[in-house]
């Protein structure tokens, strides 16, 4: 009795999961694939006609170049994003032991407000006539100033504003693992500071700079209300256009073609950093090894 | 094998899940359905409904045409017994054979109508939509902000270097388009490639000037000074206007397009006596002139218009238009498979740098 209630014990706790993720997840994004194999209506909805068009239509210049384009503006976010990210976690896992929870908790807190409302809030800040133009005109600047909003360094702050939470967090765990003695040895056997960030700190860090990275990019590559808010429509990204085919052009097929097409994508990119951070955790007692023996 | 068990439960449960999901997203039959935009009705029409004819009506909202057009055809209408659309969209239902045939005999307020509203290119006689609300597509300006007041959609799309960065347009295709194809002579409507060429090439270069795309604050814009001219709708303007009285409306002179909300009976509804009902109710001259007062945009409706007090008018040019006037524009028309090109030339105007 004991030894069967275990096996089903785990699977009835897992079913509400599982449940939850056939129903929302696995059924729409089938629903969505198949969708992507059939004609537009001349009015809009679906003609169950087999085609492959849209998926042609991806690879288009047009789209084809709004995929890059996207994917410039997520990379730029996310090397941003890595940079800051990183400098905070490093400072967080430095500070003293008691303060580093409270830290971590001031980084997440943003989440704890609606997403919209943070962006909106960016809107309110960068607008000609915001927070900052008045702060200028307060110290007595008069001249005309430059919107800063709607334009791509806003999409860009916006993104980077978004998910830098998750670059903290992601390479904090692993700085905070990280075995002190070994800068230590590095430091005696005559490193530098640079040297012992470079060969020590970094390289077994990666992973968790790697794992943010990911995260990162994927959010901002199919982000669309970021660049609708702080772009002002004027920068369209991938999932801008995504939504454009659902919501305005009534193009179903081809919006499920390239919502298909930047799931790819995203999957693909969260396999490899899998694949490596798998790789890493392999190598990672050998490599200590050798860090420490300089 | 108790694994194997417990999976194909949990997929029939998810499968369930969803089946139910499916049913609580259609409306319950019981009642008359309408949908509408958000705001686009007096808030208590539910309660002066059942008062006025003892039906009970349930509202509910959509936020743009395309959102209740993808729902209408997904259902192939059920659910809806009156939805509130855009005269294109309205066009669509008809040929998709979802609209409901009006009953004239069941709505006798159809008279209150200007003999125009009821002759309009898109559905003449009213067959199958009745007109609601109606008005142009112009520029809405800050007279203390610019140099000279703006004539023509090039001050908008070929600003003077004052206003560049200033200017907003809107987001819609149809509307974005409609300034450039209107710009250069073209009708509302226009299809052909080489003109579509053109007035691609200028809303590009059109673009590098905006300030933004914007369909919902643009008129906020224009209050707060971000913005001193933009691309609007007449009754939007009015909301500027009403917050600062420098703010004003004109039609360039190359014209504009004839809008028009309608509403549509669905031909899947099974409250049909009931939805006419509602409808004649909405025609009913004080029912109607509530939207001018409230929405400030015209209504095709003869005794409301002419019910509106006359500093209203004053305060709000634009509603004073003749209606021999606004009826000169040409109507947005459903462009059927054309539509597909519209959708690459907007994309390609919002991804060019």
């Amino acid at each position: 009795m004991a030894v069967r209630l275990v096996p089903s014990r785990s699977t009835v706790l897992m079913a509400p999961a599982l449940a939850w993720l056939t129903a929302l997840m696995v059924v729409p994004c089938v629903l969505v694939l198949a969708l992507a194999f059939f004609r537009r209506g001349i009015y809009g909805g679906v003609d169950y006609t087999f085609t492959l068009e849209n998926f042609a239509a991806v690879v288009d210049p047009l789209y084809a170049g709004i995929f890059l384009n996207s994917a410039r503006i997520a990379g730029l976010a996310t090397l941003i994003a890595v940079v800051v990210g990183y400098a905070a976690a490093y400072a967080i896992a430095a500070a003293p032991r008691h303060r580093q929870p409270l830290y971590l908790f001031l980084a997440v807190l943003p989440f704890w407000s609606n997403y919209l409302i943070r962006t909106y809030a960016w809107i309110v800040l960068l607008n000609r006539e915001g927070l900052l133009t008045q702060l200028l005109r307060w110290v007595g600047y008069t001249g005309e100033l430059p919107s800063l909003l709607y334009t791509e360094g806003a999409v860009i702050a916006g993104l980077v504003y978004n998910y830098l939470p998750f670059v903290v967090l992601a390479c904090y765990a692993p700085l905070a693992r990280l075995n002190p003695e070994l800068r230590e040895a590095s430091r005696d056997l005559g490193g530098s500071a640079f040297t012992t960030f470079r060969r020590i700190t970094l390289p077994l860090t990666l992973p968790g700079v790697a794992a943010g990275a990911v995260f990162v990019f994927v959010l901002s590559i199919g982000n669309f209300v970021t660049p609708a808010l702080l772009g002002g429509g004027r920068f369209q990204m991938i999932g801008n256009l995504v939504y454009d085919q659902f919501l305005a052009a009534n193009d179903w097929p081809f919006g499920a073609a390239l919502a298909m097409a930047l799931i790819a994508i995203m999957m693909l990119l969260l396999m490899l950093q899998a694949f490596a951070a798998t790789r890493a955790e392999g190598r990672q007692s050998p490599d200590r090894g050798e860090a420490a023996h300089g | 094998m108790t694994e194997f068990t417990f999976s194909r439960r949990a997929l029939a449960a998810a499968a369930l899940g969803t089946a139910m999901l499916a049913v609580a997203g259609t409306a319950s039959a019981a009642n008359l359905v309408v949908s509408n935009w958000e705001g686009y009705m007096a808030p208590d029409i539910v309660d002066t409904f059942k008062a006025a004819t003892g039906v009970q009506a349930e509202v509910v909202v959509h936020a743009t045409n395309e959102e209740i057009m993808g729902k209408l055809i997904a259902s192939g209408g059920k659910g809806y017994d009156i939805v509130f659309v855009s005269s294109p969209f309205a066009e669509v239902l008809h040929n998709l054979g979802l609209a409901e045939t009006i009953d004239h005999a069941k709505v006798p307020n159809l008279a209150n109508l200007y003999p125009e509203a009821a002759a309009l290119p898109h559905d003449p006689g009213n067959t199958f939509s009745v007109p609601y609300t109606w008005g142009t597509t112009g520029l809405c300006y800050r007279s203390d902000l610019v140099k000279e007041a703006p004539t023509s959609w090039k001050a908008l799309l070929e600003p003077a270097d004052a206003v560049k960065g200033k200017t907003t347009m809107l987001a819609t295709d149809r509307w974005l388009l409609a300034a450039g194809q209107l710009a250069l002579g073209y009708s509302v409507n226009e299809t052909d490639a080489t003109k579509m060429g053109q007035v691609k090439d200028l809303l590009i270069s059109a673009k590098r000037t905006l300030l933004a795309y914007d369909d919902t604050t643009f008129y906020s814009k224009l209050v707060s000074g971000e913005a001193v001219l933009v691309q609007a709708w007449d009754g939007w303007c009015n909301y500027g206007i009403a917050e600062n009285p420098d703010i004003k409306y004109i039609i360039p002179s190359e014209g504009s397009d004839l809008w028009l909300d309608t509403m549509v009976v669905m031909k899947a509804s099974e409250n049909k006596d009931a939805a006419f009902q509602f409808i004649n109710f909405m025609l009913d001259a004080k029912n109607h002139a509530w939207a001018a007062e409230n929405i400030l945009y015209k209504v095709p409706n003869k005794p409301a218009m002419e019910s509106l007090p006359a500093e209203m008018m004053q305060q709000y040019p634009n509603m004073a238009m003749p209606v021999a006037d606004l009826v000169k524009y040409e109507q947005l028309r459903d462009v059927g498979e054309a539509q597909r090109d519209y959708s690459r030339i907007v994309s390609e105007i919002k991804a060019a740098q």
